[in-house]
């Protein structure tokens, strides 16, 4: 096989990659702080798609959608933490889960009746659409912006973690959040904003991969499953392996494209268990916690 | 609650009213199911309470007894389903021999997904479990030539059985429920037994606390995993059933969103109560049939009732029932 056309295919999967890791990465905040796992992540990664979509054609601009729809979408599941996730603190670990898994059913069905259940086309935007030479091929602009914009918008997060106080809040947050309170720090406010973040980048996701796959409401449950297997794999709560895994599935998902293509939605599934055989609490999860 | 220390307790009810009930839960279930094709509004309603209530059945010893919230039950619903297709119509087993033969299928595919997932723990295993059931679900897709891809598996229409050299004519929807409901008193008999065993009492210290159980001299892991194939197998029994009663299969059965809908109907009904799956399977699938009489979107309303349950009764309606008569103790 030609190696250039390897190269590109190796492109497509980091891109692809790309939105699994923001996506992934959001899931793997919000348990590293809160030890809930959001089942509604894939509806609002969707609703996020939609919120995107209609605030470009609203103020006719993609990227003031793919600015606001986060914040937006993000103050949803600030809500969501405020009124539903609180209650359930203290309560068994599988409530929360249960709890946003009814919540997703709410959220689909209330796409469905707002926007209809059948897809939309989301436009790339004008200044994206076309493919740039690289020299050995062509790759579509678009998917070289979002390589792009996941780097910066991990390298803005690792930075406010590793260097900033609020930073060193949320760390600790994540160690011991009783010996926080007793410092005086309020964490149901870390907490809020936490929930609120790991929503955002759900969202962000959802933007993101609007112009690369169509937009329906049934696009967050195959979203859904491979955020899990890309948290799973990198070992839940942890950042590093969110974005170790996410692009390991996304490289792995085209490569086999390229030679198997009807084994590419297994793939993925074939390298969870293969990493469960081996690492139980993944690449780099913490043992004890979860396995 | 059963601990573990008194195990004798859980094998011997004693002879009051409560022990009564718990002793002949299994009758008295089968009584109720008996007479629910007269109480529903339809024919149609009573075998789907019946082939879901298995289907609820099984999954409730995995997450009620043992405490394992699994999301990926639709795998072995879906298996047990398309085996019983496949077996019939493409090797022309007859059907009493499908069903062993697609539950014993279903079992082992439920020993492979139980031999990776057990060995997670807490939502790893939620997320695992649905990971796994999906790949199942892919290669359903896959594999088209043998399940019928998207369109689902068709082809293998039972029409006409063969009770013991009498004549059955399976198309009548009254004699097709009560064939099928001998299937789910088998089945009823057979989760009555592994409750009322002394493994009926490991799972359950199991779920109470499991480090305690291991320090016991529990085989913890080997535990989780028998009960995970014994759940399979059950479930993988009312996919048979589906199979038989609809003579299609469609292949959302093996997507997560029927696993969603039997963690759904269990939570709906009472987790770890022996009749509550029945009670969450007729309550989910009336109030989807009331519900879709005047809008299609009857899944929001599905979805608001299961957050209020989850917030205000999570002990589910017939578990709450139970306990509100104060026989909550017994579980039947």
């Amino acid at each position: 096989m030609d190696l250039s056309l390897i190269i590109m295919q190796l492109l497509s999967g980091i891109a692809l990659g790309a939105v699994l890791v923001i996506t992934a990465l959001g899931l793997t905040i919000v348990f590293g702080m809160l030890g809930v796992v959001n089942f509604a992540h894939g509806a609002l990664f969707m609703i996020g798609a939609y919120a995107g979509l209609y605030l470009a054609s609203l103020t006719g601009s993609f990227w003031w959608g793919l600015l606001l729809a986060p914040i937006l979408i993000g103050a949803f599941g600030m809500l969501i933490e405020l009124v539903l996730i609180r209650r359930l603190y203290g309560r068994s670990i599988d409530d929360p889960l249960l709890l946003t898994f009814g919540l997703s059913y709410i959220l689909v069905e209330g796409v469905r009746i707002v926007f209809g259940s059948d897809g939309i086309p989301f436009p790339t935007p004008p200044q994206l659409v076309g493919v740039l030479d690289l020299g050995i091929g062509f790759f579509p602009r678009y998917r070289l912006f979002v390589i792009a914009l996941v780097a910066v918008v991990l390298l803005v997060l690792w930075l406010t973690l590793e260097k900033t106080r609020i930073g060193l809040i949320v760390r600790a947050g994540a160690r011991d959040p009783t010996i926080m309170q007793v410092l005086g720090v309020d964490i149901g406010r870390v907490w809020l904003a936490i929930f609120g973040l790991g929503v955002g980048l759900a969202a962000l996701g959802g933007v993101l991969a609007g112009p690369m796959r169509s937009v329906n409401p049934e696009m967050g449950s195959l979203v859904l499953a491979e955020a899990f297997v890309v948290t799973v794999i990198g070992g839940l709560g942890s950042i590093v392996g969110a974005v170790v895994a996410g692009l390991m599935v996304g490289i792995s998902i085209s490569l086999v494209a390229l030679f198997a293509p009807e084994m590419a939605t297994i793939v993925m599934f074939a390298l969870m268990a293969i990493v469960l055989l081996i690492r139980p609490q993944g690449l780099f999860g913490v043992r004890g916690r979860t396995a | 609650m059963t601990s573990p220390s008194s195990g004798e307790a859980v094998a011997k009810p004693s002879s009051s009213g409560l022990g009564w009930i718990l002793e002949q839960r299994v009758l008295l279930s089968i009584a109720v199911l008996a007479v629910l094709p007269w109480l529903l509004p339809s024919q149609a309603l009573a075998v789907n309470v019946l082939i879901y209530g298995v289907v609820v059945m099984g999954y409730n010893l995995l997450f009620g007894y043992t405490g394992l919230l699994s999301f990926g039950q639709a795998a072995f619903f879906g298996a047990g389903a398309y085996f019983t297709g496949i077996a019939i119509g493409r090797y022309g087993v007859p059907w009493f021999a499908a069903v062993p033969i697609a539950v014993l299928l279903s079992t082992g595919l439920a020993a492979a997904i139980g031999i990776v997932s057990t060995r997670t723990r807490g939502i790893y295993f939620s997320m695992v479990t649905l990971a796994l059931a999906q790949l199942v679900y892919y290669v359903a897709l896959q594999a088209s030539s043998f399940t019928g891809g998207e369109n689902g598996l068709r082809g293998f229409t039972v029409d006409r059985i063969n009770l013991f050299g009498f004549p059955v004519n399976f198309l009548d929807p009254v004699n097709k429920y009560y064939v099928l409901m001998a299937f789910a008193a088998l089945a009823m008999w057979f989760q009555s037994r592994i409750l009322n065993s002394p493994f009926g009492a490991v799972i359950e210290a199991i779920r109470e606390n499991e480090q305690r159980a291991r320090a016991c001299g529990y085989d913890v892991e080997r535990s989780k995993l028998i009960v995970f194939m014994l759940s399979g197998a059950i479930s993988s029994l009312g996919g048979c059933m589906l199979a038989l009663h609809l003579s299609i299969v469609p292949l959302d059965l093996l997507h997560y969103q029927t696993s969603g809908m039997i963690v759904m109907m269990v939570l709906l009904g009472g987790a770890r109560s022996f009749f509550g799956p029945f009670v969450g399977a007729a309550s989910f699938l009336i109030l989807e049939d009331v519900i879709s009489l005047w809008t299609p979107h009857w899944q929001i309303f599905v979805g608001a009732i299961f957050v209020l349950f989850v917030l205000f009764l999570p002990k589910g309606i017939w578990g709450t029932l139970l306990d509100t008569l104060g026989i909550g103790k017994a579980r039947p």
